[in-house]
């Protein structure tokens, strides 16, 4: 049930923004909408709902969304500057990462941030290990990998959602 | 100032989208080229959605458009990670240059690195 009222907030939420009035009319349609998918789809809702309303996790939460921008550009002027290179650079592989995340929340959202990361794609989770194709593989030592690959985005993780 | 800043970010989108399709045509495989795909565009349409906000302020349309942004920044790593787990998994073919795949070693499959000619 505390799933279902925490999707039904969280629905609402996005329909006023996304109608951007307080008309009662559009909050009554609003209301009815947001009450039907809460009961169709709430209880697939990957979270415990207690854990939506600990402080601590919205600070790390607001915390995390600074290191994921600038992780996020890092990203995106390593790949362009390859695209522009000659050469290209390009020494691709397939490597394999350990997470010590427990809920599956938390490694969605590792996996994510992953392929947002420098030249980093997630293809596939497994048990703990999680497949990673990276565009430079720079290290055979999957310690060092893990490393550079995760940066610090597992310390964040564990804090919001584990 | 506001417009300023608007309009550089909307250039910003615009130069790394262009960079993306520039990827997209010149990376050599599948899967680097979903790279490009996934990073460059994902900033460059985040960007202009930015541009678009901070030209239009809290309106109806400046709103949808960052909403937009965060529906971008989170569908789209998931729908590059199932293209490329499919075109691993029916066996796309891996660049020449690619150094090692732990992916397929582990499944017990034959290599999938294409062999230089």
């Amino acid at each position: 049930m505390a799933k279902r009222i925490a999707y039904f907030i969280a629905g609402l939420i996005v329909w006023v923004l996304l109608s951007w009035t307080l008309h009662y009319q559009e909050v009554l349609a609003g209301v009815a909408v947001s009450a039907i998918t809460a009961g169709m789809f709430g209880g697939y809702l990957p979270l415990k709902a207690g854990k939506l309303l600990n402080p601590v996790r919205w600070f790390w939460l607001i915390a995390y969304i600074p290191v994921f921008i600038w992780q996020c550009l890092k990203a995106n002027i390593d790949v362009a500057l390859r695209v522009l290179s000659p050469g290209m650079n390009l020494k691709p592989g397939i490597v394999k990462i350990k997470t010590n995340l427990k809920s599956d929340i938390a490694r969605v959202f590792l996996a994510n941030s992953i392929t947002m990361t420098p030249g980093t794609l997630t293809v596939e989770i497994k048990d703990d290990y999680l497949y990673i194709h990276w565009i430079e593989v720079r290290s055979d030592d999957p310690e060092e990998c893990a490393r550079m690959i995760k940066g610090p985005f597992e310390f964040f993780l564990a804090r919001i959602f584990d | 100032m506001i417009s300023a800043l608007a309009l550089i970010s909307l250039w910003l989108g615009v130069i790394f989208v262009l960079l993306g399709a520039l990827g997209l045509a010149r990376f050599p495989d599948i899967y680097n080229r979903m790279q490009a795909a996934t990073k460059c565009v994902t900033l460059g349409v985040c960007g202009i959605m930015l541009g678009v906000f901070l030209k239009t302020g809290f309106s109806a349309l400046g709103i949808k458009a960052l909403i937009c942004a965060l529906f971008i920044l989170v569908t789209v790593p998931v729908s590059s990670h199932a293209l490329a787990r499919g075109s691993l998994i029916a066996g796309v073919k891996l660049w020449k240059g690619t150094v090692k795949d732990k992916f397929t070693e582990d499944r017990g499959g034959k290599s999938i690195i294409e062999e230089e000619k």
